[in-house]
Formats: structure tokens, sequence, C-alpha cells
């Protein structure tokens, strides 16, 4: 199991190559679409890379559960219920939603994923593999 | 002018790689404005030629079955100029295809020389591209036309070495070509299989192999 800075430097460069950004932007604290820009085809590149690095095998929505968030069991008038919420924790366990709960807009959860919510994410995946 | 940014596949191997040629012409008219005087081909149409290679490439994995779009230019570089007169080499390698996307690294050569290299990616469209959204603009037989017009399955194979086939896929529409005018009056291509596998053209005008003897 690589070391947290292993995991962070391959994270890094998989987030440099997938979205063009410069080193010194992919910090643990930056988000992946507020702060580096990534769009929703992104995440699609960004897991490519991920599996390639790290030799892990990432699912459709398993780093950003998009089917929960257009599913009307779980989303009312653009927010996540809490059953949405529920539903978001279980299923991504590395990521801090305490301050997607606090005003849970469809939209605010890709732009509160942050560098450091992906780098969970591996760690997640590598431990459980 | 047609939208065809590669002339030719001269190796084409399902879920792996492939090579396609682009003879740049002086006959294009988008040569005669980039740039006047001095023309050359423009790095945005060197990277859809590496596109349309890959997208069929990667299309071709997915059986030809449904929208396969190229979502992102991931990276690209050029590294010089290319002349009406020069012809291109496109080189496809799948890096990664799953069932919601593929990523593949394309390099276009001038002889020994690297002109562009670029990582693309492409999305698979699934059922998105099913929902009707105005009148389709293409259909199976373009499609079909188009993988006959760049010789798919006169080099197209599998990783195993047996040969891709059109009647492999679901390319026909049918009853609908016949419908239609030049088509139907030379056949249905559904009902005479790829020119590849028949090979008419390649009897009627064999490929001279001797060198050009002096007119005499």
């Amino acid at each position: 199991m690589p070391s947290q800075e292993e995991i962070f430097e391959k994270v890094r460069e998989a987030l440099v190559d997938a979205l063009g950004v410069e080193d010194d932007e992919v910090t643990p604290e930056a988000t992946l679409q507020g702060d580096l820009d990534a769009e929703s085809i992104d995440f699609l590149d960004i897991v490519f890379r991920l599996e390639k690095s790290f030799d892990i095998k990432i699912e459709r929505g398993e780093l950003f559960p998009e089917d929960i968030l257009t599913d009307a069991e779980y989303v009312q008038d653009g927010k996540v219920n809490e059953a949405g919420i529920a539903k978001l924790k279980e299923r991504m366990p590395f990521a801090d939603l305490s301050k997607f709960e606090a005003d849970p807009v469809v939209q605010n959860l890709g732009q509160q994923l942050t560098v450091r919510d992906m780098c969970r994410f591996v760690e997640h995946k590598l431990a459980t593999a | 002018m047609r939208w065809f940014w590669i002339d030719r596949f001269t190796e084409f191997v399902s879920g792996e790689r492939a090579t396609a040629l682009k003879c740049v012409s002086l006959g294009e008219d988008h040569l005669h404005d980039h740039l006047p005087g001095y023309p050359m081909m423009p790095g945005s149409l060197v990277t859809e030629g590496m596109a349309q290679a890959g997208g069929l490439l990667v299309s071709e994995y997915y059986g030809f079955n449904e929208l396969v779009v190229l979502g992102k230019i991931s990276q690209a570089r050029f590294h010089g100029r290319v002349r009406p007169g020069q012809t291109m080499t496109y080189q496809i390698e799948v890096d990664t295809l799953r069932p919601d996307g593929a990523a593949v690294t394309a390099t276009a050569q001038v002889g020994e020389k690297c002109h562009a290299t670029a990582q693309l990616f492409f999305a698979r469209m699934g059922d998105a591209s099913q929902q009707p959204r105005g009148p389709r603009l293409f259909r199976n037989h373009n499609l079909l036309n188009w993988l006959n017009l760049v010789g798919v399955f006169e080099v197209g194979v599998r990783p195993d070495g047996t040969r891709l086939r059109s009647s492999d896929y679901s390319l026909a529409e049918r009853g609908s070509l016949a419908e239609r005018g030049s088509l139907a009056e030379r056949g249905s291509l559904a009902e005479r299989g790829s020119l590849a596998e028949r090979g008419p053209l390649d009897e009627a005008l064999p490929d001279k192999e001797a060198p050009c003897a002096g007119a005499s």
C-alpha cells in the first residue's frame, strides 16, 4: 500500500495531465470543479488515469455518484433530501460531506469535491481491493 | 467539400491499434485560406483526422452500435508544418477501453518526422444517443459507406488475426438502401457485402506492381 504522499503525487500527476493545470495548483484543499475547472467529461478521464496509475478498477459513478444526483427519489427542488444524503455518505465514505449537508444543492457536490477527497477515495479503493 | 480527414486505413486491429494515411492536397479548399500564399495543414484538422481514425477504432470495439463522440482532447502537441504534397501517417494506440468511454494516444508522422501527438478521449453516449433530437443526420448506411471508403474491412482484423467483415455488424438499415436512388441502382451494400469481401474493384483494376516504363 503506497503512502499518503505517494498517493497524493500520483493523484496530482493524473490531475495535471487530465486538466492541464500546473503542479502547484493541485493542493489537497483545491476543489476539482471550483478551483481546477474540471468538467463532467474530465471525471471519466481522471478515473481512467487513476485506474492505470494505481492498477485499480473504478466503476461508473463510484467516484462521483451522478445516479443519486439525478434520482427523483433523492432529489427534490434541486436539493438532495435526507435519504439522498444518507445514500451519498454510504457511497462516498471517502468524502467530507459536512459542508455539502449545510446547503445540499445538487451542483454544490461537484463544486466542493477536493483533491484530498480524491486521495481518500484512492486510499479507500486500495484498502478494500 | 466532404468531412473526411483520413484517406485510408493501412492497419486496423480491433480494440488495439490502427494506422491511417492522410494525403494533403492543394485541391483542398481550406488550404487556400490557411494560409493565403503559404498553404499548410491546420493543426485542428490534423487533430480531427486523428480523432476520426481513433473514433472508428473505438466505435468498432463497441460494434458500431451507437454514437461515440470525441469528448476531450486531453493533450495535443505540434512540431512543424505539413504542406501540400506530403502524406501524414496517423498511428492510434488504445490506452483504455471501458463500457463508458475510451482513451487513445495518437501520433501524426510525415515520413520519419513526428508532426503531432495527442491524447484523445471518447465518450460513449449509450442511451442518451437514442433520444430523438430532430432528424438524424448520420445513418447506418452513411457509416457503412465511410467504413468501406477508408478500407476498414480491407485491412481490419481482430487481435487473433481473423478478418473484420461488414456482415458482422448491424450496419445495414433494412429496406432503406434499396429505396435510395444511386445505391438502389447498384444493389444495396447489405446484399453485396463489403467491397473488400468481394473485391470486384481490386479484380478489375489490380495494382500495377511493375515500375512505370517510359512512354512508348
